[in-house]
């Protein structure tokens, strides 16, 4: 180590800066090209004209330089064509690179003159400099005309397999040229093959380029499977990445996350072999190794060591992100916004990194406070309150109201620091800032919302604000807290009527609140304001042209004068309790942006398909499936396309509401949204048909009012009906499907009114319009698995089949059936309860795979004597019981008792222990299984929250199903 | 992948245009239209103009932006729009509008050679200068960053630990968030295809070693490592490597580059306090004092001090008394800025300041923003140590020994704020 000491002094000695670039200068081209830009003179382009087809060397040199000067800056100068073209054959690689330049801009616009260049490009593709022949091949690729495409197939087959891997990373890229102009022929040609071949190229950086050319080939082709990506492949990839430059790295990590392992081990090691680049200088590099990351961390076990380590792993590099510039901080802060909302474990330390600071540029503070409101916590509420604090007297209107929603968030989140919260945001209401003090009417409403009857001192110091409020979402809270506690406001009628001056000026949101705040004025005082009920319940129907308020305003004055009391009820029902987090993104939208970090669709927080044309983005990503989210991934490894399908929930609104949001699905099925948005949509509809009401009328929910936009969806879908034919398919018994589809739209059979609802199990895009929805049953000791099958296709459907696969369980259907090629073994990860089925018709096989619940494994005669049960409860052994909560259940013990007899759990014994009801149940699976519960049961006391339950299995697997099951019936 | 990169001048006048895919259409005239004519803030570097996303960066007064159709990686974009400009402030210095210019033909040469149909492609300086210096040598090794035959008659390394310390002070003295960010970054004018292992006083290094030896050695060496918090590194280091036994070995690029980056948070040495009074006399005078305390060896000696109180927008007038060095009260930066050449260690200054305000009947407070400062120091804050940088080339007959080497530690302010 002596070296350091003894030689320090002389270096320090040097000034700052120490060492000057001098050898920069002699690359830059003499520091006299900036005279191209300035000749603008008349008659330039004959004068240009002339110097090009000079014999001397130098002269045609500038002449060029002029003429790529002019291109740039946007003059035509394509007359110049033939002249530029004539100077491309030259040994000067400087003037052939500027000739080439300008060919790729105008070859397009002269196609014909173009084909005069074909021949030096063949030429120089076997030129012995393999500098010359990789400019040549892709220089070529670049020029978009379809007859020089056809010359460009032999120079790119002798360049792919090119002695040298400058030009073969060359010729990989312009495989993707090629197939962008013309992809039959790179198909016809068989390049795609020889890309593939180059994956096992000796050379990484030809291997980066293979792998990105077919990444984005693959793309155009979503189906193809092109990017054959098996553990063979992986492995070369992985070992490629260790070698080749950080744009290298980026290909190949982009394309390992389109990759979904086998099973847990492999994607551990993958994991493993791919954490090191969390540490490379290159940003890009490391978001991309997250993706990775975060996509296959979904495989592992939870409980495994590892596990624990990549997530301790991932958090140091997330940070080191924030002191890249600006911009690259932006990209890092959405993307960890997308993070912390799948896996909030990771950065829940680190907030103070997220802090503001003075000069970051505004969309990095922005950014910055999105974050901290979703990290903050009680732990580190006081840290986060003071910085908001700070923030809301910064100059930035868009910032300071942000940061003052914050504080309305913290005391939403926090309960402890609730009041803190109220104090401050009353603080800065007295600054008197017009746009501090609106943004905290809205938060305060909210926190009203979340404390009722515990800050509503506050409201006179709102009310001297009414005046400055001028923006629509103020004016609506503050009518809303007006309306809300009518009662403590002696002049509320005063304050409303003064609103309803200027009606018809109002935005929506602020009429429809109006609206729904007088109504409540009116049923707590009803003498004093029954002229303002009048004047505003015409106001919304006689003179608006606005459906909803007209719709809201009828139902209003309809249940007024029909019946008062239920008006009472209705519009001062109690509020459903409001959400902790607000602008969570919707979880399956959150699962494909994970599969997509780093890319422009995380920036925006949109799929690829709101902002790409073409087939690039129509292609959905899925986190591979783990516990019970997400459908398959889009892989060309059909192993793993089968795992769980969400339980898209339908509502038990008996058969027509199921087949009316059906219906809502059909319109398009070719061009259709896809599955996410079509989720929505039912969900939407749904709310509509059923919850809808409610909220229609008393309660004004998050979006003040904005729910109760119309859905016109609902009704236009009723006219183009297609097939649906609901089928019960017993599983005893089968073989009617054939019949009952050829019927062809005929009336559907009556299923029985307690049908639970039905969930998407196979939706129509996957299955060629086939769409298989369905619930499993035990009826009468039989257990049944009932489907819809939807025909959303054009033509008729015949020759069904179906088969399980191998399941935990044993369950199969119980008629003579069809054999079928096996579906891939049973992954480790999917729970006990799945059912992989295939089902066929005449058109395809598809599979798909469901969940049933477990209870309809429970059988009738599952009750166990006393005395077995007492010795069977000592003879297992302790590591095998599993103890569970349940929250939120208010049933006493004998109505739990006899709750859960009904799905076959049978009570033996109960006793009272410390104000304790104790219940020790059995129940026994089809296959043999006992399962032993002792629940616990807070007697005398009907509002318990909390029941806890142990359970003891020898089988100590299905204990989590069986308490899902426990859950689901005492809940319901 | 990106379909097109412009550089524009302030005025929105494109300087340098290369189109690598059609569909982006009349990309380059959009952004003008759009982001730089528009004459605001800018409120995101990401814009999406009729479906077509832009991304882009500034230098000084020159706008770089890559155009695209599709989802790019858009981490990626930036890191190469960065990349661009140190290529090109590598060949030409610094990116102005006339050395863009003067250096067009040259860009498009740079642009043909790292962007491929959009696909960013070996972007490291020393191995371009050989594809675009005009020589018909040497093409894609098995190395990225370094070709081969370099030769030199001298070995010789330079290393500079350099670091910038950032430090949120709350107006009590109270540290709200303090972190050092530095940078290795070497300059090898090394023979051949050279081994480097580079150590430092890292502490999960430490501690290893000191497992093995006595326990003398950890209470020795235990006492100087430091804890870093995360590091990355040029893509000449073996990652792997690092990953599994924590060393740090690489094959060099040629000339300069940045061999890691690394951030601490613990037991960072804070080299000054600020500790401001400001006190409001009146609506129309306001005192500030303001003290800083030097805490570091008093042998040695900071440089270019210098200390930025801001005033009021307001301000009419200030009269300033500094015990050290010049103040001066700079109108048009709305700051009152505090320059002193040299401090030693140990030591402590301080300035008042009496400010003037014109009456003013507006309700909106004055938002304070926090003093900030600038230095440099000659040592490392963060604590770290260059333990050793061993070279070795099997192929050639020079050894470790014969490689001249030579370190030197500079800690400067990064953001260095205390809130007043």
């Amino acid at each position: 180590d002596t070296w350091i000491s003894t030689q320090k002094k002389i270096h320090s000695q040097l000034s700052l800066p120490v060492y000057p670039l001098q050898e920069n200068r002699q690359f830059g081209s003499k520091m006299t090209d900036s005279k191209y830009f300035t000749t603008t003179k008349k008659g330039e382009i004959f004068e240009l004209k002339a110097e090009l087809n000079s014999d001397k060397k130098e002269k045609k040199k500038e002449a060029v330089k002029k003429v790529i000067a002019s291109m740039t800056v946007g003059k035509d100068v394509s007359a110049l064509f033939p002249d530029v073209v004539n100077c491309m054959q030259t040994d000067n690689l400087e003037l052939k690179k500027l000739v080439y330049l300008y060919l790729m801009n105008y070859a397009k616009s002269q196609p014909d003159m173009a084909i005069m260049a074909v021949n030096t490009f063949v030429k120089d593709c076997e030129d012995p400099n393999p500098l010359i022949r990789a400019l040549a091949v892709r220089t070529m690729g670049c020029i978009r005309v379809d007859k020089i495409t056809e010359y460009l197939c032999e120079p790119l087959r002798k360049c792919l397999k090119d002695e040298d891997p400058y030009v073969r990373k060359t010729a990989a890229v312009c495989v993707a040229k090629l197939h962008d102009i013309n992809a039959q022929l790179v198909e016809d040609q068989g390049f795609l093959d020889t890309l593939k071949d180059l994956i096992s190229d000796s050379n990484p950086m030809v291997v980066a380029n293979a792998v990105a050319a077919l990444s984005e080939i693959a793309e155009s082709h979503p189906n193809s499977n092109l990017l054959d990506l098996n553990p063979q492949t992986i492995n070369k990839l992985l070992t490629a990445l260790n070698e080749c430059t950080e744009w290298g790295q980026i290909f190949i990590l982009d394309c390992l996350a389109n990759y979904t392992p086998r099973d847990d081990r492999e994607s551990q090691s993958i994991c493993e072999r791919v954490t090191p680049r969390l540490s490379h200088a290159n940003s890009a590099v490391v978001l991309s190794a997250v993706k990775v990351l975060m996509k296959f961390m979904e495989m592992l076990p939870k409980d495994l060591d590892y596990y624990g380590t990549l997530l301790k792993k991932l958090a140091p590099p997330l940070v080191t992100l924030l002191s890249a510039e600006p911009e690259l901080q932006y990209v890092a802060l959405r993307n960890i916004n997308l993070i912390v909302q799948r896996r909030p474990e990771i950065l829940k330390h680190e907030m103070k990194v997220f802090f503001v600071k003075y000069n970051d540029p505004i969309y990095v503070k922005l950014e910055k406070l999105d974050i901290m409101i979703r990290l903050a916590s009680q732990a580190n509420i006081a840290q986060v309150l003071a910085e908001l604090k700070e923030y809301a007297t910064e100059v930035d209107v868009d910032f300071v109201r942000k940061a003052v929603r914050a504080i309305g968030r913290c005391a939403i989140k926090v309960e402890q620091s609730a009041e803190r919260c109220v104090s401050t945001l009353l603080d800065l209401i007295q600054t008197k800032v017009n746009y501090v003090v609106q943004e905290a009417i809205v938060v305060i409403k909210d926190i009203f919302r979340k404390y009722p009857n515990k800050y509503e001192s506050v409201i006179a110091t709102l009310c001297e604000n009414l005046d400055s409020l001028d923006e629509p979402e103020a004016r609506a809270a503050m009518i809303w807290i007006v309306g809300e506690y009518a009662e403590r406001i002696d002049n509320a009628d005063e304050l409303l009527e003064s609103f309803l001056e200027g009606f018809h000026d109002e935005s929506t949101q602020v009429q429809l609140q109006l609206l729904t705040a007088i109504v409540k004025l009116f049923l707590k005082k009803p003498t004093e304001t029954q002229e303002l009920v009048q004047q505003v319940l015409s106001l919304a129907t006689q003179d608006s042209d606005n459906p909803d308020l007209r719709d809201r305003g009828y139902i209003y004055w309809r249940l007024l004068s029909t019946d008062p009391v239920a008006a009472k009820e209705v519009v001062l029902a109690e509020k459903p309790l409001i959400s902790e987090e607000t602008d969570l993104i919707e979880p399956t939208l959150l699962e494909e942006l994970i599969c997509h970090i780093g890319t422009l669709a995380s920036v925006y927080h949109k799929p690829p398909s709101a902002f790409v044309e073409g087939s690039r983005g129509v292609q959905h990503k899925r986190l591979p499936g783990s516990a019970g989210s997400g459908e398959s991934v889009e892989s060309p490894d059909p192993g793993a396309a089968a795992t769980e399908t969400p339980p898209a929930v339908i509502p038990s609104q008996g058969d027509l509401l199921g087949d009316l949001l059906n219906l809502d699905l059909t319109p398009t099925t070719t061009t259709g949204p896809p599955p996410p948005t079509t989720s929505g949509m039912q969900m939407g509809a749904m709310d509509l048909l059923s919850g809808g009401l409610d909220s229609l009328m008393g309660d004004e929910s998050e979006p003040l009012g904005g729910d109760i936009g119309g859905n016109p969806a609902m009704g236009a879908a009723f006219g183009a009906a297609p097939a649906t034919m609901p089928a019960s398919f017993n599983a005893p018994g089968s073989g009617g499907l054939d019949d009952l589809f050829d019927l062809g739209g005929g009336v559907g059979m009556p299923m029985g009114a307690l049908n639970p609802p039905k969930a998407v199990w196979l939706p129509a895009m996957k299955a060629k319009g086939l769409e298989i929805s369905g619930v499993f049953v035990r009826r009468a000791g039989v257990i049944q698995m009932e489907m819809t099958l939807t025909n959303k296709a054009m033509s008729v459907m015949t020759d069904f089949a179906i088969q399980f696969n191998r399941n935990s369980f044993g369950l199969a259907p119980a008629g003579p059936l069809q054999i079928l090629t096996p579906l891939s073994p049973n992954q480790s990860i999917e729970p006990l309860n799945n059912l992989q089925v295939a089902v066929k018709n005449n058109i395809d096989v598809f599979y798909f795979s469901c969940q049933y619940p477990i209870s309809m494994l429970f059988v009738e005669d599952g009750k166990m004597e006393r005395q077995v049960f007492l010795a069977t409860w000592k003879d297992i052994p302790n590591d095998n019981e599993s103890q569970f909560q349940i929250k939120d259940c208010h049933l006493n013990s004998d109505a739990a008792s006899n709750k859960l007899q009904s799905s076959n759990i049978f009570t033996i014994a109960k006793r009272t222990v410390e104000g304790q009801d104790m219940l020790y149940q059995s129940m026994k699976l089809t296959n043999g299984i006992w399962v032993l519960a002792e629940l616990r049961v807070q007697a005398g006391n009907p509002n318990y929250t909390v029941s806890s339950i142990s359970l003891k299995c020898r089988a100590p697997e299905v204990s989590q199903c069986v308490f899902q099951n426990y859950e689901a019936v005492l809940k319901n | 992948m990106i379909g097109g990169l412009f550089i524009y001048n302030h005025k929105g006048e494109v300087l340098i245009s290369r189109v690598y895919r059609d569909d982006i259409g009349n990309a380059v005239d959009a952004f003008r239209v759009n982001v730089i004519h528009a004459r605001q803030q800018v409120r995101s570097p990401v814009t999406n103009i009729a479906r077509t996303s832009f991304l882009h960066v500034k230098r000084s007064n020159i706008w770089l932006a890559a155009a695209t159709k599709q989802n790019v990686n858009a981490t990626m974009v930036f890191e190469f729009l960065y990349k661009m400009c140190d290529v090109m402030a590598a060949y030409f210095g610094k990116i102005s509008e006339e050395n863009v210019k003067n250096n067009f033909v040259l860009i498009y040469e740079l642009l043909d050679e790292i962007l491929d149909f959009g696909y960013p492609q070996n972007s490291e300086t020393g191995a371009l200068k050989t594809f675009i210096t005009h020589s018909n040598t040497v093409v894609t090794g098995q190395i990225g960053w370094r070709r081969e035959g370099i030769k030199y008659r001298r070995n010789e390394l330079f290393l500079d630990v350099l670091e910038s310390v950032n430090l949120l002070m709350s107006p009590q003295g109270q540290v709200l968030s303090a972190h050092v960010s530095g940078r290795v970054v070497m300059k090898s004018y090394l023979s051949g295809m050279p081994e480097c292992k580079f150590g430092m006083n890292d502490k999960i290094v430490i501690d290893k070693q000191g497992k093995g030896g006595g326990s003398e050695d950890v209470a020795k060496s235990g006492k100087q490592s430091i804890a870093i918090d995360d590091c990355t590194f040029h893509q000449c280091v073996r990652l792997s490597k690092f990953d599994t036994e924590r060393s740090i070995s690489f094959i060099p690029p040629d000339g300069d580059y940045e061999l890691m980056r690394y951030r601490t948070t613990k037991d960072i040495i804070l080299p000054f306090r600020v500790i401001p009074l400001v006190r409001e006399v009146g609506r129309t005078r306001l005192e500030v004092k303001v003290v800083i305390k030097s805490n570091f060896k008093s042998s040695l000696l900071a440089q270019k001090i210098e200390v930025r109180i801001p005033t009021p927008l307001t301000t009419s007038g200030v009269q300033l008394i500094c015990m050290k060095g010049k103040a001066k009260y700079k109108a048009s930066e709305n700051a009152i800025v505090w320059k002193v050449k040299r401090m030693a260690g140990m030591k402590e200054s301080q300035i008042s300041a009496e400010i003037e305000l014109l009456p003013t009947n507006d309700k909106k407070k004055w938002a304070r923003p926090p003093i900030s400062m600038n230095f440099e120091v000659p040592f490392a804050p963060s604590g770290l140590k260059v333990r050793y940088l061993k070279v070795f080339e099997p192929k050639l007959n020079y050894s470790d020994h014969d490689v001249i080497k030579w370190v030197r530690y500079i800690g400067r302010s990064g953001i260095y704020e205390t809130r007043c």
